[in-house]
């Protein structure tokens, strides 16, 4: 990754993008809004993946997240109110101690973060990374692979029968 | 110069910002919210240290099997927010106290 300017402005642009959007997410006093502004922070963060030389992983994030997830909690926002209610005002509570935990947090990790001495070796030049990631989960990582496809398919079952109508 | 800590940085905004939600918000679904922030800077944490520190894609593993586990939990944690809206008209997290002692 060479540091041109050009490299420089585009991360802080995807930066801003992710964090601008994440403090919408919390603070908008609308739920629907909050819900499009988590949008942006999902590609924020696909956005500093693919920065980051992980192109699969990037690709996963715009399919699993925006596609997926995204969409099960607007289906969640909209099931659970009322169509009518054009104000899905979200109400908060404890604004102010939370927003003072969660600033500590922030400036404790931050301040940490920075002081570190990390290991921070030369840095291999970006590659393609899908059929390496495919080859790890094919041959080392098959067990948890084959857990994870377990959990999914509980997931799904689980879920299924949490929100079935019960006959009485 | 971009380096490891930008990442870092970024990412515990994110986590912050999942903490403020997790705690501050009265309304379930913006619960479930907050956290896929703070899993979104986990992931962004290890893919990070994944490019900077080791050289090698187990990082990038470990933040797909974050992926799987995220998706579960959202489609289970929204069941049970539907669940709970179907017995109490209301997704408002103070109105679950019904095991209160």
């Amino acid at each position: 990754m060479d540091n041109s300017l050009f490299v420089q402005i585009v991360f802080y642009l995807f930066a801003a993008m992710t964090v601008g959007s994440a403090a919408v997410v919390v603070f908008a006093r609308n739920l629907i809004r909050s819900a499009f502004a988590l949008l942006f922070t999902f590609f924020g963060v696909a956005g500093l993946y693919a920065f980051l030389g992980a192109d699969f992983l990037a690709a996963t994030q715009m399919v699993i997240y925006v596609g997926g997830i995204l969409v099960l909690l607007l289906f969640g926002v909209m099931l659970t109110h009322k169509l009518y209610d054009l104000n899905l005002k979200a109400e908060t509570y404890q604004f102010f101690p939370a927003l003072a935990v969660a600033l500590g947090v922030f400036v404790l990790l931050a301040t940490v973060l920075l002081r570190a001495r990390w290991h921070a070796g030369a840095q291999d030049a970006a590659a393609p990374t899908t059929a390496a990631i495919g080859g790890l989960l094919m041959n080392d990582y098959i067990l948890p692979f084959e857990v994870a496809s377990i959990l999914l398919l509980m997931a799904l079952i689980g879920a299924a029968m949490i929100v079935r109508r019960r006959s009485e | 110069m971009i380096g490891l800590s930008h990442f870092l940085v970024v990412s515990a905004a994110l986590f912050s910002f999942g903490i403020m939600a997790v705690f501050a918000r009265k309304n379930a679904v913006n619960v479930l919210m907050g956290l896929e922030l703070i899993l979104n800077s986990a992931n962004l944490n290890l893919v990070a240290f994944s490019r900077f520190s080791a050289h090698n894609l187990d990082g990038q593993i470990f933040a797909i099997f974050v992926i799987v586990v995220a998706a579960a939990e959202a489609a289970v944690g929204l069941a049970i927010v539907l669940s709970m809206y179907r017995i109490l008209k209301s997704v408002n997290l103070d109105r679950a106290d019904t095991l209160k002692g």
